[in-house]
């Protein structure tokens, strides 16, 4: 894909976030979707591919009355529809599709006709690491943590402010789940997880969606909203299993998906202006920084600590409060990806001046897959 | 400790051996007959080379604590806090387990300590390769 060849034109959240009991999630994909064609000024029948995870697109386009001509249906967990966004843009400039439609929906707190992915006691998950305790992303993808604390020397403190510099985020935001600043003093006294993490350095457990409509960038001026393009984007993946990562203070999936959506873009960390790098829990955005490029190993902590990627900072991080203050369905990439559209179209509520270049990284499992896109304001 | 009620692996024709071991108080590895590389979990074939000829190797049990977790929160067949660690084996493979027979706190837990194997049977099936560190906590 050229850079800036494709352009998000339509970019949605679900009418409400956080507790909707009262919508499967199934209708939580409709509802984001049709959000989304009427902020793209269409109709399902405009449309001619769908991508989305959690639910088969089979049963989106069903629903919503569209016959693709192209689907995709990858499913790696959180950061799946930064994997969609790139097969979309792929497609397109390949002419297998002209209009995308991406969902995401999920009834993670109300669990209301939810979907899981199956993994059976014969898997390798089910085999070496179910038998040991683990009960989902608590006690999964925190395993790392001390590791990589170790390494660096960094102590509980340092978890805790990323939380806290978040919630500074989430402040401004009203859509934001949290909004009562915090300090490290109260995410140390939450209640104890799975040692090093506190309850207050784990994500929220909420309800919402999302969804975006993609399209050949020529087209991009037909569309009302003004166009944030496709710049540079990357994926991979490395293990099932948390335990056999390379190394428990990198991750090479952020690596090799970082280090391609920024060849792609051809740009250096240096140029991006904001920042959103799914954080399930509070190391991530540690190893999503030094990963990414943004700081040397062994730096990001400090690079919190000194409030660059605080409101005022050199590099705004998680403006919307991220998972650990805004809203956490399940499969959070959907909602950094829509924020990084907020941020770039300029109507974001804790909107960073000036945006131009803003990079979307998730995560997929634990640390099993990785989806890094680069969006700019101009081609 | 009700330990039945823990989520218990159903093994498959590639990783029966393993399984097979720890009932038998041993834990296997592989090793490629081409490479030499040893490597965990299972497969009938080399991850860093994809040759088929493999041998199952009996591993020492000796290992150090790589990283870890306690969790704090009820899980069926665990009794909490209980630690969900990552060993790292003197053969160099790394695997997930539980540290027992000590007490499960930070100031116990210390990483790169000495650990070695325990095998704790859970039903008539299975038998699962617990942790314990070498020294005791004077």
């Amino acid at each position: 894909m050229k850079p800036g060849s494709v352009a998000i034109v339509g970019a949605a959240e679900t009418t409400e976030l956080g507790k909707i009991p009262n919508l499967s999630q199934l209708q939580l994909h409709a509802d984001a979707a049709l959000n989304t064609l009427a902020d793209a000024g269409l109709k399902p029948v405009d449309i001619d591919g769908v991508a989305t995870a959690g639910e088969s697109p089979v049963a989106i386009a069903y629903m919503l009355g569209i016959a693709p001509r192209w689907v995709d249906g990858t499913a790696v967990g959180g950061c799946s529809f930064m994997l969609h966004v790139r097969h979309a843009a792929a497609a397109i400039c390949e002419g297998l599709c002209k209009t995308v439609l991406v969902t995401h929906g999920e009834s993670g707190y109300s669990r209301v006709g939810r979907t899981l992915p199956a993994r059976g006691p014969s898997s390798y998950n089910g085999q070496f690491e179910a038998p040991f305790g683990t009960a989902g992303p608590p006690t999964a993808f925190t395993i790392p943590a001390l590791r990589y604390m170790k390494r660096f020397g960094l102590r509980e403190e340092d978890l805790a402010l990323v939380a806290v510099v978040q919630r500074e985020w989430a402040t401004h935001n009203p859509r934001a789940s949290h909004r009562t600043p915090l300090t490290v003093d109260e995410v140390l006294a939450s209640s104890m997880i799975a040692y090093p993490f506190r309850k207050l350095m784990c994500c929220l457990v909420t309800d919402g969606g999302g969804a975006l409509v993609l399209a050949a960038a020529e087209r991009a001026r037909d569309f009302p909203r003004k166009p944030v393009y496709v710049l540079g984007t990357g994926e991979s993946v490395e293990t099932p299993l948390v335990s056999q990562m390379e190394d428990f203070t990198t991750s090479r999936a952020f690596r090799v998906s970082g280090k391609q959506a920024f060849e792609e873009a051809g740009i250096s960390p240096r140029e991006v202006g904001h920042l959103m790098i799914y954080d399930a829990f509070a190391h991530l955005p540690l190893f999503g920084l030094e990963d990414l490029g943004f700081v040397e190993r062994g730096e990001a902590a400090r690079f919190i600590r000194d409030r660059h990627t605080a409101p005022g900072g050199r590099l705004p991080l998680n403006t919307n409060g991220g998972g650990l203050s805004y809203m956490h369905s399940g499969m959070y990439g959907m909602y950094a990806l829509q924020e990084s559209v907020r941020q770039l179209r300029g109507i974001a509520p804790a909107q960073v001046p000036g945006v131009r270049i803003s990079v979307a990284h998730g995560v997929g499992g634990m640390f099993a897959a990785s989806g890094t896109i680069v969006l700019g304001s101009e081609r | 400790m009700p330990e039945a009620s823990r989520a218990l692996p159903e093994p498959t024709p590639e990783t029966a051996h393993f399984w097979e071991g720890t009932r038998q108080g041993e834990l296997r590895l592989q090793r490629c007959d081409a490479c030499l590389h040893v490597y965990f979990p299972p497969r009938p074939f080399c991850p860093k080379c994809a040759h088929r000829r493999v041998t199952v190797i009996r591993a020492s049990g000796r290992a150090t604590l790589y990283s870890y977790v306690i969790h704090h929160r009820p899980v069926p067949g665990f009794e909490p806090p209980y630690s969900i660690a990552v060993v790292e084996l003197e053969e160099r493979p790394r695997m997930m387990t539980n540290i027992v027979n000590a007490p499960q706190t930070p100031e116990a837990l210390r990483l790169d300590m000495p650990v070695r194997v325990v095998f704790r049977r859970i039903s008539d099936t299975i038998t699962l390769p617990l942790f314990e560190p070498v020294e005791k906590l004077a």
